[in-house]
């Protein structure tokens, strides 16, 4: 029921795997490039050095690997009465929200977003540890959500 | 009673209480420093040619006492000026204050959202007959201040704002008359629960922190007499002091506790020196734990806490704020929770609270006592994650409530109202795949409950996570908010 990956589950946007790519390969650039200078650059890195470049390689191979199914596990449905999100293979997490509970929704749009013409759509409740965040949804999709969500939440309102 | 939208000012005796003293202690050392030297001037030398010599001849001390003289007055003038700005008003709708002398701030708090009021009377206020009045109302640093105003008038605007306030329906339509608050409501007599000064003693004694204050003392005195200096001796006052100090000030804070359910909210109470007093409105408590710290067990004592949406930053106990009963057997608990809970079907089964707070995984009380509520044990399995309490780990669905049972040698009850669950985590880690386990975590409103179902099978998991997201959604169908009209409402009303 949960784990079932069926036809009502919505998926994000494909392109949102390039975009996870992109920032692993930023990621990877940025932490083994530096390991390397300081490995190359100072004295005690002669002999030790190397083992941070050689983890952070091994590091980002396997988060470029395993992304493909993690982008593929996130998802979300939108059922009667309340918004069901999973993701997450290895740590798998599915969490309900019934719209009255929703506070607020954000649209974020990071650089990277931008650059593939995606947003993240955040929701809010009163609780702290809520914490769905959908990333990887096209531009049009994440307002139109937005709104539907929205006008959901705005009926079905329940007092704090 | 207040009539609405007029403008009213705090207690006189304000800018004295919220720091004024001291400025008047320095004011009074100063004068007895100088005593003699003012006098000189004021008596010996009335003229003032004179007195502004003599602070010239006096070179840099008679510039310095002017500065100072300046400097106060200045203060007294400006605490007084923030007196006369700091305005406060109620309607039907809101509490709304405005203060500041340079930077203006108008903070305007609705009714129908406050969480809690607290009334503090601490020692010194109390000389003046003056008290500190707390609304919350839900988010971070939403504390709306009246601090402070006169005793009177305090308990008249407490009740006024109840009233208008009114809070949302009740869950239940047994409790439905509740919603018609008379204006001035019935506090029944006498608190529900006694605790007695002997149990209350016991109850702060009887922690780890004292075991670790004991040996830490222990290790200080073996160190004293090994040692044969003075190192160890001197550090042991200032423990000794600090320890005191903690233990007695949880207990003058705690003493006088007293819980009444009015018809516009629990009430609670406690302190000697500073009095607090707090009401609740029905419907604002989002989660209930029931513990029992591990040195309570062979004397059966419990306390009681609560996840509520407001807490204001200047709360008389900031950490302790959120309980509701420091000690009490499981007879007290049971009243408590029925006053906090009020109409709960799950809570109203008849055992269900003693299965709870007492129950163990292979014994869940006899099971024509628990009426219905049927607690889901941990498997065996659980044991690999919980050695202590996989036993005695487990939970209730109920149609209006989540029951948690918990903990190793000490023991925890959370209750979770569904009609404020604010959402539902379902969680799997390689480990507790493994083991066919899954992790239910149940989302409130931020406090010191974590509400989280820890070591449940994957099946059970599932199937409480459907039956739960389910009623989450219908007990929210069922309470529209009274004040606010639907989006139907709004359409009909074009």
């Amino acid at each position: 029921m949960l784990t079932d990956t069926g036809d009502d589950w919505r998926r994000i946007s494909p392109k949102y795997l390039a975009l996870e790519l992109v920032s692993i390969a930023i990621f990877g650039l940025v932490t083994v490039g530096g390991a390397t200078l300081l490995a190359v650059n100072t004295s005690w890195g002669q002999t030790f050095g190397w083992i941070a470049p050689a983890v952070f390689t091994v590091v980002t191979v396997i988060m470029l690997a395993v992304a493909p199914r993690r982008v593929r596990a996130l998802g979300y449905r939108l059922r009667p009465d309340d918004l069901l999100f999973r993701r997450g293979i290895m740590f798998h997490r599915v969490v309900a929200v019934p719209y009255g509970r929703m506070q607020l929704i954000d649209i974020n749009r990071g650089p990277i977003d931008r650059m593939f013409g995606l947003a993240e759509l955040k929701f809010v409740t009163a609780a702290a540890s809520t914490g769905v965040t959908l990333p990887g949804l096209p531009v049009a999709e994440a307002d139109a959500l937005r709104d539907h969500l929205v006008s959901l939440a705005e009926s079905r309102r329940s007092g704090l | 009673m207040t009539s609405e939208g007029e403008w009213k000012r705090l207690h006189p005796a304000t800018p004295l209480l919220r720091g004024g003293i001291a400025f008047i202690a320095v004011l009074g050392f100063i004068l007895a420093s100088f005593r003699e030297r003012i006098v000189e001037t004021a008596v010996g030398s009335p003229d003032v040619d004179n007195f502004v010599v003599e602070i010239y001849e006096r070179g840099q001390l008679g510039w310095a006492l002017g500065i100072v003289i300046t400097v106060l007055l200045i203060g007294v003038a400006a605490f007084t000026l923030s007196w006369r700005m700091h305005l406060y008003r109620i309607n039907a709708e809101a509490v709304e204050v405005k203060s500041g002398i340079l930077f203006r701030t108008n903070r305007k708090a609705r009714l129908d959202r406050i969480q809690d009021i607290v009334i503090t009377r601490p020692t010194l206020a109390r000389l003046f007959g003056a008290a500190r009045l707390e609304l919350s109302v839900a988010g971070q640093d939403s504390t709306v201040q009246l601090s402070y105003l006169r005793g009177g008038e305090v308990e008249k605007l407490r009740q006024e704002i109840l009233r208008l306030a009114g809070g949302p329906p009740p869950a239940d339509p047994a409790t439905e008359k509740t919603r018609d608050r008379p204006a001035d409501p019935a506090v029944p007599a006498g608190s529900l629960v006694n605790i007695p000064t002997a149990r209350l003693v016991g109850s702060i004694l009887l922690r780890w922190s004292t075991v670790g204050f004991l040996l830490l003392i222990g290790a200080l005195i073996t160190g004293t007499v090994l040692d044969e200096g003075l190192t160890f001796a001197l550090l042991l006052v200032p423990v000794i002091l600090g320890g005191l100090g903690y233990f007695y000030s949880h207990f003058t804070s705690s003493l006088r506790f007293s819980i009444v359910g009015s018809s516009d909210g629990v009430r609670i109470g406690y302190g000697l020196f500073t009095v607090s007093n707090e009401t609740l409105p029905p419907g604002r408590i989002h989660a209930v734990e029931v513990f029992q710290r591990v040195l309570w067990r062979p004397l059966g004592w419990w306390s009681v806490r609560i996840n509520r949406a407001g807490h204001g930053p200047h709360h008389a106990r900031s950490k302790e704020s959120a309980i509701v009963l420091p000690v009490g057997r499981v007879a007290d608990v049971e009243r408590v929770l029925a006053l906090l809970l009020p109409g709960s079907a799950a809570l109203a089964a008849p055992g269900a609270i003693r299965a709870g707070l007492l129950g163990s995984g292979r014994m869940n009380g006899p099971p024509d006592s628990t009426g219905g509520i049927e607690f889901v044990a941990a498997p065996v399995r659980a044991f690999w994650l919980r050695p202590l309490s996989w036993r005695r780990t487990a939970f209730a669905v109920s149609a209006d409530a989540v029951l948690i049972r918990q903990g190793g040698p000490s023991r925890s009850f959370v209750v979770v109202p569904l009609a404020r669950l604010q959402s539902l985590d379902f969680r799997q880690g390689p480990v507790r795949r493994c083991l066919g386990l899954a992790q239910l975590r149940l989302h409130t409103v931020p406090g010191p409950i974590a509400c989280v179902v820890g070591i449940p099978t994957a099946d059970d998991a599932h199937t409480a996570f459907a039956a739960i997201s389910a009623a989450m959604v219908e007990t929210t169908a069922e309470e529209p908010t009274a004040e606010e009209p639907t989006a139907e409402q709004i359409g009909a009303a074009r």
